[in-house]
């Protein structure tokens, strides 16, 4: 499950500092944030760029750039499935689709619940147990139309 | 005590295998039975995952694939012995699958305790390593130059070459970076070892180290494999206990600590100088070359980086000589490639060999054809920037010249199968689609030449205009591969341009210039 916290300055420091002496701490700290309070929020930008004596512009531009970093909160679960080749070949597209009926929503979204936010990832190293996805960080894979309900059952609890 | 092996290998726990363990764990303990549950790697048939090996005085006599709340009625059935069940494969050597390949890298990949360093050893563990240390820098360079490794991470540069200008730089610190990103579509080589075997990237990235006077080591990891940083970590924890680690390698003089770092969701994060940037803590942006990282690498400073598997590679080839390596092989492709069999594939899996094979070969012999029983229409080959083969390509040898003869490439040798349904134009619109969400937008041709390419290709899906929109994806595809820094927009044309070339058909029937040549 992915901790939809709100900021917390104080708990922020101890991640940043946990992380401060390392050499080139940024993505260290930016996924402790990340993992504790499900995105990094402007005031964490603000928080790590004093720490790190970076400018705020740095921050956010690194924040940015990857697709594991989130600026805004998303749902309390967050089901990645795979749309790489290899997954494609072996009928991701179809569970893709079922997933997004079973949910109601498309890729990017997060339920109106704020229980699921479903995302595209590319490649989980499964290509041969494909399709697969990750519901958190557990992973699944030979995903067929017929496991699609429990995975989507799981994801809304 | 009997042995009763469970893989922790993301391919069977993505299938059940942790709660197949617990059962397992439970029932033993309920009825007092004296077995061990071992949590090993994969031994590479991926299709037969989670795939549970009991050792008996026969042999180590392997089931599966095993499904969660079988554990009752396979221990009833008499497993534990080796018993008959319509789930037992028998002896993993006997298996058509294994006993074709020459396990080089993977030798103790799916055999041993990935976390004991005992059981390490036992399989021939840190012998490259203690030889390392004995004959020192130059030679150690000297053996792997003479081995003919070549990175397997894609581009397949003289691995020898690469660790001589780095041992030759001048710097006050020096790094070793394993390429852990594996992005590609249709490998798992990596994680496999990752997961599987996690010393012998740890023994080759030691011996790397002392050949070039380097001190400190990470491994950029890449998130979407939870098991594998997970498992390398505890081993890296677990060597560093054991002195295999720290300030003086196996009690020698030479110091080396290695760290994981963890990526972000980025795919041209596997490009080696974006790679170094985001270690930075930078966006991960590609950098112009010259400076090569091997001069002004991690934080300005002399760097190996290299992919994983070839840094797995190492330890066995010092440990028992070059001579070995290099006889396996064509051409200038030199030793074992872990083939890598996905996608719509019957047999899926690792698959370590000898370069040399035919493409043909693999994908209908040892892969057996499709899952789907349909027939074979196209591969791709070497991830998201190589190429489609049609079957009239099946005769070329898996080896790097003879691919890119053949306009492709075999990357970081993934191969992933497709039948008679995939639409070879939707796979190109595909290829641009990838490339324009993974960008990392320092050059023109890929930044725009990648959303310019999704959006004219689904106009020629569309119907608007094909033959006129189709030589407008052959434009861009030129513009791309002669102006983009690096393979990401460099390579895209790749599956554009071979789906294209090979697949006329699929493009609205309009054989366009390069189909007739
Ligand atoms: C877009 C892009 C992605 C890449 N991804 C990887 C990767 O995931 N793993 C890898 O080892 N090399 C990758 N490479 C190749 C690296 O740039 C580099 O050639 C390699 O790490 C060198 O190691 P080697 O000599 O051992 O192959 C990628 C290259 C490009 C252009
Ligand atoms: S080709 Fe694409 S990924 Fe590579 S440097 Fe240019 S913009 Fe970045
Ligand atoms: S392509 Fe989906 S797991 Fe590799």
């Amino acid at each position: 499950m992915v901790y939809q916290a709100t900021y917390d300055e104080t708990e922020a420091a101890e991640i940043i500092a946990e992380h401060e002496a390392l050499e080139g701490p940024l993505l260290p700290i930016l996924h402790g944030i990340q993992a504790r309070f499900g995105h990094v929020p402007e005031a964490a930008v603000r928080q790590i760029a004093a720490a790190l004596n970076l400018t705020r512009a740095e921050v956010h531009g690194v924040v940015t750039f990857y697709h594991d970093f989130h600026k805004e909160p998303r749902g309390r679960h967050i089901l990645k499935v795979c749309r790489a080749e290899a997954c494609q070949a072996a009928g991701s597209d179809g569970i893709a689709d079922a997933i997004e009926k079973a949910l109601g929503i498309g890729f990017g979204e997060t339920t109106p619940d704020g229980q699921v936010t479903l995302e595209a990832v590319y490649c989980l190293g499964l290509c041969a147990a494909a399709p697969s996805a990750m519901l958190d960080r557990r992973i699944v894979g030979r995903l067929s139309e017929a496991k699609v309900g429990a995975l989507v059952e799981e994801a809304r609890l | 005590m009997t042995k009763l092996f469970i893989p922790l290998d993301s391919f069977a726990v993505a299938c059940g295998a942790d709660q197949i363990a617990e059962e397992f764990g439970q029932l033993l303990a309920d009825r007092g039975l004296a077995v061990e549950i071992v949590r090993n790697g994969s031994r590479g048939l991926a299709w037969l995952e989670p795939m549970i090996e009991v050792e008996t005085p026969g042999g180590r006599i392997a089931y599966g694939p095993i499904e969660p709340g079988e554990a009752a009625a396979l221990i009833d059935a008499g497993v534990l012995a080796g018993a008959g069940h319509p789930k037992r494969i028998g002896k993993v050597e006997e298996h058509p699958f294994f006993a074709r390949q020459r396990r080089h890298t993977f030798k103790r990949c799916g055999i041993t305790d990935p976390l004991s360093l005992d059981d390490y050893r036992a399989h021939g563990g840190l012998k490259g390593l203690e030889r390392a240390i004995g004959i020192e820098a130059e030679a150690i360079v000297a053996e792997v130059t003479a081995s003919g490794l070549r990175g397997r991470g894609g581009a397949g540069f003289p691995t020898g070459i690469k660790w001589k200008t780095v041992a030759e730089a001048k710097g006050d610190r020096k790094y070793i970076v394993a390429n852990a990103d594996e992005g590609d579509s249709g490998t798992f080589a990596d994680r496999m070892i990752m997961e599987g075997d996690p010393f012998c990237l740890i023994e080759g990235m030691a011996i790397a180290g002392v050949a070039t006077g380097a001190t400190k080591g990470y491994i950029y990891l890449r998130s979407e494999y939870p098991v594998a940083i997970a498992v390398m970590r505890e081993a890296i924890r677990r060597a560093g206990k054991a002195g295999l680690l720290g300030a003086s390698l196996l009690g020698s003089s030479h110091a080396f600590d290695l760290e994981v770092r963890v990526g972000a969701g980025a795919y041209v994060c596997g490009e080696e100088t974006s790679l170094l940037d985001s270690l930075e803590g930078k966006r991960g942006q590609v950098r112009f070359k010259p400076p090569l990282p091997a001069i002004q690498g991690l934080f300005g400073k002399p760097t190996v980086i290299n992919n994983v598997i070839t840094l797995a590679s190492v330890p066995e080839i010092l440990a028992a000589g070059a001579d070995g390596y290099k006889e396996l092989g064509i051409g200038r492709s030199r030793g074992t490639i872990p083939i890598q069999l996905g996608g719509n594939v019957r047999h899926g899996g690792l698959f370590e060999a000898p370069f040399g094979m035919t493409l043909g070969a693999i994908v209908e012999e040892i892969g057996g054809g499709t899952a789907s029983g349909r027939p074979v229409r196209a591969v791709q080959v070497g991830g998201p920037l190589g190429a489609y083969f049609p079957v009239s390509l099946f005769d070329t040898p898996f080896d790097y010249e003879a691919f890119a003869a053949k306009d492709g490439l075999i990357g970081h040798a993934g191969i992933v199968v497709f039948d008679d349904t995939v639409d070879m134009m939707k796979q190109a619109r595909f290829a641009f689609e990838f490339c324009a969400i993974e960008s990392c937008g320092k050059c023109t041709p890929c930044r725009v030449g990648a959303v310019r390419g999704y959006e004219t290709v689904k106009k020629i899906i569309d119907g608007e205009r094909p033959a006129e929109n189709l030589a407008l994806v052959e434009d861009l595809c030129n513009t791309m591969k002669f102006g983009s820094l690096c393979a990401l927009g460099g390579f895209t044309p790749y599956p554009v341009m071979s789906a294209i070339r090979h697949f006329p058909e699929d493009f609205h029937g309009e054989p366009m210039r390069v189909a007739a040549e």
